[in-house]
């Protein structure tokens, strides 16, 4: 392999400029899903635990939905398909006037598609919980919808930290899907490098070693609150 | 909704199956390259030497933080170099799903592997099997049983990861759709095509492994 390495290629710029604002826009992407993510799935899971048939139907449509199709296809139909199919004005206002409209296309398919797998880990998290915990609280004369409240779902979250973190990680690695729709992110950037210097090596190199410190920091920060709040324990305790 | 033109799917069907043949091919390749190498690195991982069981400890540690995209992107560019030729998108495409999904596997496998109770190889041993026939005969029949769910989880995983070989320019479903799309305008009624089509094979495959594991548990 006769490739000429160059390393210092990473310091130059304007490409240590590119690659650093990719890095800004994978965890700009990552977050802004991720908080969509978690209030899809919470909205989601906790309906689809309800004793009422009609929400548990209507959330695990959505689940069955946004977790079969890929997301890249889910992307492409927030970004190609969704403004030609509502009315026009509504249309323009997507393509034109929205703000920085690849990037909140970017976030709201990526949330939409990991507010589906979250929503399965919230389910999961309350069974877990309440099926033991749910009689006992009953029992002690809370009403059930305070038993839920107060005991199950607090106890069932805390329960799924870990689970979550995993989530997490899975749209941190799904932000490199909205390259395909024009940000530039990490991976978009590394590729970008490439283009510009033919060091394609050390620009992936670069996103490498950038996906594994954001996901190194991600999971040491999730283990800190699991084990503040207990998680690991009551996981232990619900199996 | 009235302009919409379905006689496009009609008109680029042949193409279309292309794409759709092109993308089992890569799950086919995928799940089978990804299967025996991942099972190669759950036996190393389970390895009593660190000196075996480190090495596949941090590769499919580091696979698992990478974006699929980017690994796409190693191959498609690091191959070339590497044997001072180019292989083609298609050849590099295969290389990386294989190496991608072993570490996937390779999870699944270990989990099903460590599952069994220690017991049961235990009691392997006594009765005078050596290592590898209590493996052979006791361990894995049962570790394959208990895995099985989620290796068919894992390919229908793979058959919506096969997408993202768009990126490489690869021709398959999503691909083939979308150059039809461009070429003839017709976004709409392709992008609404492939998630149909992906949703119905995905759905029905996930109903089905769900009904498999409920008809064993009961």
């Amino acid at each position: 392999m006769n490739y000429r390495w160059n390393w210092s290629i990473l310091l130059q710029e304007p490409y240590w400029e590119w690659l650093w604002s990719g890095v800004q826009w994978t965890l700009a992407i990552s977050l802004a899903s991720w908080v969509l993510a978690l209030t899809i799935g919470l909205g989601v899971g906790i309906a689809r635990s309800l004793p009422a048939r009609g929400a548990r139907l209507v959330a695990g449509i959505y689940i069955d939905v946004f977790r079969n199709i890929p997301p890249l296809v889910q992307l492409f139909l927030w970004f190609f398909v969704l403004p030609e199919i509502v009315p026009e004005s509504i249309g323009l206002w997507l393509k034109r006037d929205l703000p920085n409209p690849e990037f909140v296309t970017a976030v709201v398919a990526i949330g939409l598609f990991a507010g589906s797998r979250v929503a399965e880990q919230v389910r999961a998290g309350i069974e877990a919980v309440g099926n033991p915990l749910l009689p006992a609280a009953l029992a002690t004369g809370l009403r059930p919808v305070q038993a839920f409240r107060l005991v199950v779902l607090p106890l069932g979250l805390r329960a799924i930290v870990g689970p979550l973190t995993s989530e997490f990680l899975i749209t941190i690695k799904l932000s490199s899907l909205s390259l395909t729709i024009g940000v530039l992110e990490l991976t978009a950037q590394s590729r970008h490098v490439e283009n510009y210097t033919f060091q394609g090596l050390e620009a992936f190199t670069f996103a490498t070693v950038g996906y594994l410190v954001i996901g190194l920091c991600v999971t040491a920060l999730m283990r800190f609150i699991d084990d503040r709040i207990g998680g690991s324990a009551l996981r232990k305790a619900a199996t | 909704m009235n302009d919409f033109d379905w006689g496009v799917i009609a008109r680029s069907w042949s193409f279309l199956a292309e794409g759709m043949a092109l993308s089992a091919l890569l799950v086919l390749v995928a799940t089978v390259g990804g299967l025996v190498l991942g099972f190669g690195l759950a036996l190393m991982r389970l390895s009593s030497h660190r000196f075996i069981a480190a090495p596949a400890a941090a590769y499919v540690t580091v696979i698992r933080s990478l974006p699929l995209v980017l690994v796409l992107f190693w191959f498609y560019f690091l191959i070339p170099l590497a044997i001072g030729r180019p292989i083609g998108s298609l050849m590099s495409a295969l290389i990386a799903f294989v190496l991608f999904e072993a570490a996937f596997y390779c999870e699944i496998i270990r989990a099903g592997i460590a599952n069994v109770r220690k017991g049961q190889a235990e009691a392997g041993l006594a009765t005078g099997l050596r290592r590898s026939q209590v493996m052979r005969h006791i361990v894995m029949p049962q570790a394959l049983r208990a895995m099985m769910p989620l290796v068919l989880n894992q390919i229908v995983i793979v058959f919506q990861d096969t997408s993202l070989v768009y990126v490489v320019a690869l021709h398959d479903f999503l691909t083939t759709a979308s150059i039809v799309a461009s070429r003839d305008g017709r976004p709409t009624e392709m992008y609404t095509l492939v998630a149909v089509v992906y949703l119905i094979i995905c759905l029905s495959a996930t109903k089905a492994v769900e009904f498999y594991r409920k008809g064993r548990t009961t």
